[in-house]
């Protein structure tokens, strides 16, 4: 072991770690929809993409960075108020699977038409942080990666401040521990799903920002969501906690796998070794890692 | 009277003497305010089946009233009509002196109405303590911003909320749990918690649906004294449905009796249980047979 390069591993592994943090984020704002509205949000990488388009369309047409961030935001608000209002509300009580296939068409109809608006060109979008390596310890870091960690940091912080400390984020925690409970003690629960689908549209935005900054903005950004999905099979659907664990190990894995498996069967392991760690867990821990189990009474 | 095969009810002789039910321990001052809950002439028919026939109730305040029945007597229609799940197909339920056709579910909690329900409806992934927190979401009113800024009312408001929650656990002896999922806990504990629940709301009535059900004797008679504690240190009306009719007669002020959606008894426990037509839907036999 002795030729093993460990600040070699120690790099591949932060980088995938951080880039973890990122995927972590989408797996979030899945999360939150799914343990309030009990559904299984596709439109979210959607929702992601016409933020980082709105943003980086506001920003080519001379308006200000700030002001550019508040607009998306804003839209993204509205989108989100949007979705809830007229599509998933009138679909209560519905089988979970029509919920699901109601925004898989969502996700189309918001796509055309942030292209509709914006167009299909590909953009590039600079949040003003250089891309630069540094160095620590030996190893080289992404800045524009250690930044992307420490935003996905901040909002998951403010986020939990949240849930702890005021009352509408212990109404949303109630409503996603149980809907029943919830009604019978006069919950206002349009409110509280407005205030989860601002939420997630808040979430959007950010991640909308960081992924495009590191892909593009293009119509492939909303292909992120699938990168979530096997973070929340590892995670479990329900548990926010499990979409952060989630996120860091998938992004840890496939950059392993791809630099130290790779080699061994030609490369290009990092699209798919998400997948197939996530199918490997799914036989062993069906509802994932802190997801909840169903309860049962013998 | 006493000569009658049955003129007293199976059960009752072991249960709590009639001490805590004697208008001296609990004396049913009528005020002159309007009852708290009052049902007139309250009909309900699904098709053909007459689930309630022409019910008059009247609760007033700091009364305990027990609504009991044989099993399909109507009792769940009640409460449903009570909390507006069913539309009366006649009468009125009037609820503070607001007379309605229908109970607004959704605002009884504004209308000072708080229930506990047969099968519970806890939140058992959270602490006692956030539950009960959460039976006072209705005296809130913080805005979003004001809740996120975390000062003036909001801050007021948690801090109150805290404070009657603390009082509650101190009050219903939960304090051990404040930090326990209620999911974790003991039936008997959860029945308790959604007690505190409904009770830090202060309402000016409480609904308890069959609170003592599927409770170890020992937990029945803990909760029977924690109902009539409540009802003395909060000033509440207190209406409960409840299966157990032995601690029923232990525990009201006045107690009504359903059968086949018709009221047919209505008053203190000790003349309710002499009753003949009380006797006679319980053990389902006429006043001439036994004889």
């Amino acid at each position: 072991m002795s030729d093993f390069d460990w600040v070699f591993f120690a790099e591949v592994l932060t980088g995938g770690l951080l880039s973890g943090v990122m995927y972590a984020l989408v797996a979030i704002g899945f999360v939150l929809i799914y343990k309030t509205s009990g559904v299984l949000n596709f439109a979210q990488g959607a929702q992601l993409l016409f933020a980082a388009l709105t943003f980086v369309s506001l920003v080519e047409r001379g308006i200000a960075f700030v002001l550019a961030l508040l607009l998306t935001l804003a839209a993204m608000i509205l989108l989100g108020l949007a979705i809830e209002r007229v599509v998933l509300r009138p679909l209560q009580n519905q089988s979970p699977m029509s919920l699901f296939m109601a925004t898989l068409g969502l996700s189309y109809v918001i796509e055309g038409a942030a292209q509709l608006l914006w167009g299909t060109q590909v953009h590039a979008l600079e949040l003003g942080i250089a891309d630069t390596p540094l160095q620590l310890g030996g190893m080289m870091i992404s800045s524009f990666d250690l930044f992307a960690a420490a935003t996905a940091a901040l909002m998951v912080t403010l986020l939990s401040l949240f849930f702890r400390y005021t009352r509408l984020g212990l109404e949303f925690r109630a409503l996603a521990d149980d809907g029943f409970a919830a009604l019978a003690v006069g919950l206002r629960l349009p409110r509280i799903l407005a205030a989860v689908w601002a939420t997630a549209g808040l979430i959007a935005l950010i991640a909308g920002l960081l992924w495009g900054a590191r892909l593009g903005v293009q119509f492939s950004l909303s292909l992120v969501v699938l990168k979530a999905l096997p973070v929340l099979v590892l995670g479990g659907f329900d548990s926010v906690l499990g979409a952060i664990v989630g996120g860091l190990l998938i992004g840890a894995l496939e950059k392993l796998a791809e630099v130290y498996l790779g080699p061994l069967v030609g490369g290009g392991i990092e699209g798919w070794f998400a997948y197939v760690a996530a199918l490997a867990f799914l036989l062993v821990r069906p509802s994932g890692l802190f997801g909840q189990r169903a309860w049962q009474r013998g | 009277m006493g000569s009658t095969l049955g003129a007293t009810l199976p059960g009752l002789a072991e249960t709590a003497p009639p001490a805590h039910s004697s208008p001296a321990a609990a004396p049913l001052v009528r005020t002159s305010a309007a009852p708290v809950l009052q049902l007139e002439g309250v009909s309900l028919s699904f098709g053909g089946v007459q689930a309630l026939r022409h019910v008059d109730l009247a609760l007033h305040e700091r009364e305990i009233l027990a609504v009991i029945g044989p099993n399909g007597a109507g009792k769940s229609s009640l409460v449903n009509v009570m909390t507006g799940l069913y539309r009366p197909t006649q009468g009125t339920v009037s609820l503070g002196g607001r007379r309605l056709r229908q109970v607004p579910t959704a605002r009884l909690g504004r209308l000072g109405v708080a229930r506990t329900f047969q099968n519970l409806a806890l939140f058992k992934g959270l602490s006692v303590r956030d539950n009960i927190v959460l039976g006072r979401v209705n005296a809130m009113r913080a805005s979003f911003v004001e809740q996120i800024i975390g000062v003036g009312r909001a801050r007021r408001e948690r801090i109150d909320a805290r404070a009657q929650a603390e009082q509650m656990m101190d009050f219903l002896d939960l304090r051990a749990y404040a930090e326990r999922p209620v999911g974790d806990l003991p039936y008997g504990l959860q029945k308790r918690v959604e007690l505190a629940r409904a009770l830090v709301a202060r309402p000016r009535l409480l609904l308890l649906d069959e609170p003592m059900a599927g409770m170890t004797v020992t937990e029945k008679s803990e909760m029977a004294d924690f109902v009539r504690a409540a009802r003395d240190q909060f000033d509440t009306a207190i209406l409960l449905i409840e299966h157990d009719i032995g601690l029923v007669f232990g525990l009201s002020d006045r107690v009504v009796v359903l059968h086949h959606g018709s009221k047919i008894a209505d008053g203190a426990p000790a003349a309710v249980r002499q009753d003949a037509a009380v006797i006679e839907a319980y053990l389902g036999v006429t006043q001439q047979e036994a004889a």
